[in-house]
């Protein structure tokens, strides 16, 4: 049997009194697109945090196929292959499009440098439909085009393991279809992608499978439909009858 | 690497006429004129070297004394043993292992505190150096007798501010410039997308170090006497940060705007009034800060890009 593509092992993170992810465990198989659901404050992005490595987790073990990466800084699991986006969209406001683009080409997983960087970041910007627009200052781009140029940077780096932290979120209808053919797309090149979403539309129309948490814990994982049908997911979001 | 494209090749070009330009010098002046290009391309080398590390992470240091003292010491000791060359060799190589043990230990703590310890680091070295002095020397300080001449120290200070020069231009083109680039901008996403970012300021850091301790080998000649106050002197620290800030450090030609017209008025102004040159300093560092936080270099960039802007507009109207 091969590795799961991603596997975390009972993650946890502590910070101080409050414990953000309590034990977690699950799986993605390669090529799989799994939503990372829950309502606000679920630990769904300290979650991401912990696979990128921008937190430590207290306890437990994540593994990219097969080889470990928790506690490792987050620059060496860029390398190994985890490229992600940031909830808040993060540009580098000196680069132009391109330069952005080509900051996740030269360091991480693919590292090319040069001529070669640069092609490979054109043809990113355009995949994603911003070509012609290469030189442009990035701080005076729309939001959705600011993600749209955080997405091509985070695909730069040819990731084996993509994590999307809410890259939907904010966008008005008509951008909002545009996103989801986009990763639409990704997902049937085979691309290995976490999304944590709130767009319950995207989850059902994009998502192999689903996972949910709620105050830290994993409450429910399995197809979408029979998981957003689940009882206690339900009362996770809205709630019991008796709050009602 | 990619070949140099037009822009770069032009600008290779003029580094080298200036060079060379600068060169002729100690031809036609022995006396005023260049002792006081002695100063200038000292102030240069170090301001310059100064901006590599703290231009792009934005980390202020004051520890170029600590290394300028060092470049100095490795002359100071070794001048009667070994050969020159090789103890500039010795004093590069010594900033460059200060810096990068203080790189290593302080690269985490960010801002004011970074300052602090920098500063402080320059003042230990000086005690140390002083204390080592008086427990297994006789003196405190040191002769240093050559048969360098001015000329000779002003053309070495030349040939370091052209290494430092073209050090910097090539780490511009090169994946650590990019990356120092993507830090400056944001450091999360630097770390994300798989850049060590340690170890490129650490990288950086040492480069600098060992510059601005060549540059105290090279005057340690010049001073014939060396003491622990005079080769670490904090004010050789305060000098660089004012002068770089002055002619700002986005650009590599930045510092040098600021150090020509400031070394040549600190020279007017340590002749004319010697006891006053503190309150200088104090007042020409309040304005730099208030007036011009980005440097010269910072007004000519905006005021150019507000020129491309009205043109833009003017452009826009007649269409």
């Amino acid at each position: 049997m091969t590795p799961a593509a991603l596997s975390v092992r009972s993650a946890r993170k502590r910070f101080g009194g409050l414990v953000a992810v309590n034990d977690v465990s699950f799986d993605l198989r390669p090529g799989e697109l799994l939503g990372l659901i829950g309502p606000n404050g679920s630990g769904k992005t300290t979650m991401l945090n912990l696979i990128s490595g921008a937190l430590k987790p207290t306890a437990g073990e994540i593994t990219l196929a097969g080889e470990r990466i928790s506690g490792l800084a987050p620059h060496r699991i860029a390398q190994r292959g985890v490229a992600r986006t940031f909830q808040l969209v993060r540009v580098l406001p000196g680069l132009d499009a391109l330069g952005n683009v080509m900051a996740g080409a030269v360091f991480g997983h693919s590292r090319a440098w040069g001529g070669e960087a640069r092609d490979m970041a054109a043809a990113l910007l355009s995949r994603v439909g911003l070509s012609g627009r290469e030189h442009m200052p990035v701080t005076a781009m729309t939001y959705i085009d600011q993600k749209r140029v955080e997405l091509a940077r985070a695909l730069a780096s040819d990731p084996r393991l993509l994590l999307l932290d809410e890259w939907l979120a904010g966008l008005n209808p008509s951008e909002l279809r545009i996103g989801i053919s986009l990763i639409d797309e990704l997902r049937r090149e085979g691309r290995t992608i976490v999304m944590v979403e709130h767009v319950m539309d995207a989850i059902r129309s994009l998502c192999d499978r689903c996972v949910v948490m709620s105050s830290g814990r994993l409450i429910a994982e399995g197809g979408v439909d029979e998981t957003l049908r689940d009882p206690e997911v339900i009362r996770a979001y809205l709630g019991d009858d008796d709050d009602a | 690497m990619t070949g140099f494209n037009l822009e770069e090749t032009r600008n290779l070009a003029l580094g080298t006429l200036a060079v060379g330009v600068a060169a002729l010098l100690p031809v036609f002046d022995q006396g005023f004129y260049l002792a006081i290009c002695v100063n200038i391309m000292l102030y240069a080398a170090l301001c310059t070297a100064w901006s590599l590390f703290s231009g792009p992470t934005h980390l202020v240091s004051l520890a170029t004394a600590a290394f300028y003292g060092l470049g100095t010491y490795s002359v100071g000791l070794g001048i009667d043993t070994l050969p020159y060359p090789v103890l500039v060799a010795i004093a590069a190589a010594s900033g460059a292992v200060l810096a990068g043990l203080v790189g290593a230990m302080t690269l985490r703590i960010s801002g004011v505190y970074f300052v602090i310890f920098t500063f402080g680091l320059a003042e230990f070295v000086r005690q140390v150096v002083t204390w080592l002095q008086t427990k297994f020397a006789t003196a405190i300080g040191l002769y240093v007798f050559t048969d360098i001449t001015e000329s000779q120290i002003y053309w070495m200070l030349l040939a370091l501010t052209a290494a430092v020069f073209l050090t910097g231009f090539l780490i511009a083109r090169s994946t650590l410039g990019f990356a120092l680039q993507i830090i400056g901008n944001d450091e999360t996403v630097a770390r994300h997308v798989g850049i060590d970012t340690a170890r490129a300021k650490i990288v950086l850091f040492m480069i600098s170090g060992a510059f601005i301790a060549i540059a105290g080998a090279i005057m340690a000649p010049r001073y014939s006497y060396i003491e622990p106050p005079s080769a670490f002197n904090p004010m050789i620290s305060f000098l660089v940060v004012i002068m770089a800030l002055l002619g700002g450090t986005r650009r590599l030609w930045g510092p040098l705007v600021g150090v020509i017209p400031f070394t040549i008025m600190m020279d007017f102004v340590s002749s004319r009034f010697p006891n006053h040159t503190m309150i200088v300093v104090g007042l020409a560092f309040l304005v730099i800060v208030y007036l011009i936080p980005n440097g010269v270099t910072g007004l000519i960039e905006n005021a150019r890009a507000r020129m491309k802007g009205a043109d833009t507009v003017a452009r826009e109207k007649t269409a």
